[in-house]
């Protein structure tokens, strides 16, 4: 479904701020694989999701999307084969449209826009029942502007508008890390659930271990720009936070504080 | 002496040409509102509309036809700015004036190298004239009228939604697979066609175009769009339909003037108009932005601070 092949990425070159963030990435995901990512602070792991929904070119390297070569790819482009929902709750949804704005917006990803109705009666219908089984109170408040709603509530919708098209890769970076514990398990919860119900694979940063070890069926470490640890099946069941600490300690990093609360 | 009915006898030429401002104010919306993009292009291309107008109907082209041409050309305008902007990324308010510098020049190139050119009511069949006043009131409001009817059409298209998001939130747009920078280029082309129709009808109007006749366009058209809001806000509450925002705009254009008009009555100095215009719009932008942070700023404790110290040195 996804195949990286020997990414690079620098940022700044030739200056003093100059940053190494991708030094040969090779990463390949199977259909339906969930992968959480971990990794302390600035070891590329925003980077390599950026990389991957085509924000900036990458220096060296290609990346293929179910087969297709998008490396040359502009992110608009890109868009209609991913999903995506930020760190930070402003970024995934437009605060001055409507709930139903902002869901038909991503209804129409990948396809042409043109001078139908941004809405149609049909879809404000479909929606409403999307809501409803959303369970967070938005289904009569369709018409209302989002950025009324709470950081988790535009999380909970940015997370409906990446799958509502099925992407061939969702790609979640650190989307709970802005929320309170309460609300960043309901959203993870809602992130699980729509995960299994439409088999879809998916990227998920998080710095929480324990999340990364309950989650998915994959999990990979990153660190200095590099995937430094990778298991799967049996044996990431069986991990445990001091499993990754160790592994961490041992690779010469550390992790912040956050990391290992939860 | 203040004569109350000289005011009064120049009531209906504000309102007209406060209408015509008010059309112009719709086009400045597209980029200032809904792309979030101040775009200072306006001030050339409003007189690039005006100048192509009169050149065209002076070489005996149907005025309805020379305003086609002009909105084009203004278009043309816009879309240099949105390339300048989008393709050879310049910032949005230079890109915008790097347009409005070299329009300059095309507009005296467009105007015979004259500096203006006259196009008389008695010689030219045109679309309104200042010389029947209540006419080009009602003309210049159909305008606005079906301008306001097209834009609610379109921007509740899925195309408009597009510019309306591209302007909102750009990361969420491209997110969601919308070409940001072809919609900025677009949106900008219109904008700026919108302008050069304005510009068409005042030069109609007052029956001259003049390559100046652009100068300080985008702060008229500010004026317009945000004189409108305050009032249209203190009038109808918060909650403003797309109808309303885009009405207040055109009222508050023929507000616009008809302070300006007062100002004039008043017999305050002529030459410090352009001062007292920019006084009137800076404080109309304060007003919303002071009401909206006062209520969490540091002058309030201070004052509340002060007022209880008062109290107290009273009580002792
Ligand atoms: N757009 C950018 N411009 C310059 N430096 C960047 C940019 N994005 C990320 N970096 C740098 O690249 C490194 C990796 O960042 P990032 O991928 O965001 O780390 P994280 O693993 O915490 O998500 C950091 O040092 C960061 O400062
Ligand atoms: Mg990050």
């Amino acid at each position: 479904m996804l195949d990286i092949k020997g990414v690079f990425k620098t940022f700044n070159p030739g200056s003093i701020t100059e940053k190494k963030a991708l030094q040969g990435i090779d990463l390949h995901l199977e259909d339906g694989d969930f992968v959480t990512i971990i990794g302390g602070n600035g070891a590329g792991k925003s980077t390599m999701l950026n990389a991957i929904a085509g924000v900036w070119p990458v220096d060296e390297g290609s990346i293929f999307i179910d087969g297709k070569d998008v490396t040359a790819m502009p992110e608009h482009k890109r868009a209609s084969l991913l999903g995506r929902v930020f760190q930070d709750p402003m970024t995934g949804t437009a605060a001055n449209m409507q709930i139903e704005e902002n869901l038909a917006l991503a209804a129409r990803r990948g396809k042409k826009r043109g001078l139908g109705w941004e809405v149609t009666k049909a879809e404000r219908e479909k929606y409403h029942d999307m809501l409803v089984s959303l369970d967070l109170g938005l289904e009569d408040r369709l018409s209302a502007k989002v950025g009324l709603l709470s950081g988790g509530q535009r999380q909970a919708l940015t997370l409906m508008m990446a799958t509502m098209v099925k992407p061939k890769l969702l790609l979640l970076d650190e989307h709970t890390a802005a929320l309170d514990p309460k609300t960043a398990a309901k959203v993870l919860e809602i992130t699980d659930k729509a995960i299994s119900e439409n088999k879809l694979t998916a990227l998920m940063v998080t710095h929480n271990m324990n999340d990364a070890i309950k989650h998915g069926n994959r999990l990979i470490m990153m660190n200095e720009g590099k995937i430094v640890y990778d298991v799967s099946g049996e044996e990431k069941k069986n991990l445990t936070v001091e499993d990754l600490m160790k592994k961490f300690s041992e690779l010469g990093g550390h992790f912040s504080d956050r990391a290992l609360l939860g | 002496m203040l004569d109350i009915s000289t005011l009064l006898n120049a009531f209906p030429g504000y309102i007209a040409q406060g209408a015509i401002w008010g059309i112009m104010a719709l086009g400045l919306y597209i980029s200032y509102r809904l792309l979030e993009f101040s775009d200072l292009t306006v001030d050339g291309s409003f007189a690039t509309g005006a100048a192509v107008t009169v050149m065209l109907i002076i070489m005996g082209w149907p005025a309805w036809a020379a305003m086609i041409v002009a909105v084009l050309a203004g278009m043309l305008a816009g879309l240099v700015t949105g390339l300048l902007h989008t393709a050879l990324g310049i910032a949005p308010i230079l890109a915008g004036i790097l347009t409005q510098i070299a329009l300059y020049s095309v507009n005296l190139h467009i105007l015979g190298n004259k500096p203006n050119q006259a196009v008389s009511v008695d010689k030219y069949d045109l679309i309104l004239s200042l010389r029947t006043v209540n006419e080009a009131i009602v003309i210049a409001l159909i305008f606005a009228a079906a301008l306001i009817c097209a834009f609610y059409w379109f921007f509740g298209t899925e195309a408009g939604s597009a510019i309306r998001a591209t302007g909102c939130n750009p990361a969420m747009a491209k997110a969601q697979g919308i070409n940001i920078d072809f919609c900025k280029v677009f949106a900008l082309a219109v904008s700026n066609g919108i302008v050069a129709l304005s510009g068409g009808l005042l030069a109609q109007y007052q029956g001259f175009a003049d390559v100046a006749i652009g100068r300080g366009a985008i702060v008229i058209g500010l004026a317009s769009i945000i004189i409108g809001e305050v009032i249209a806000e203190a009038l109808f509450s918060k909650h403003m339909s797309f109808w309303l925002c885009l009405s207040s705009a055109v009222i508050g254009g023929i507000l616009y003037y008809i302070i300006m008009g007062v100002v004039l009555w008043l017999k305050l100095p002529t030459n410090d108009m352009k001062l007292f215009t920019a006084i009137i719009v800076a404080i109309f932008l304060a007003v919303p932005y002071l009401k909206k942070n006062f209520k969490t700023s540091f002058l309030r404790l201070k004052l509340a601070e002060k007022k209880k110290a008062k109290e107290a040195a009273k009580n002792a």
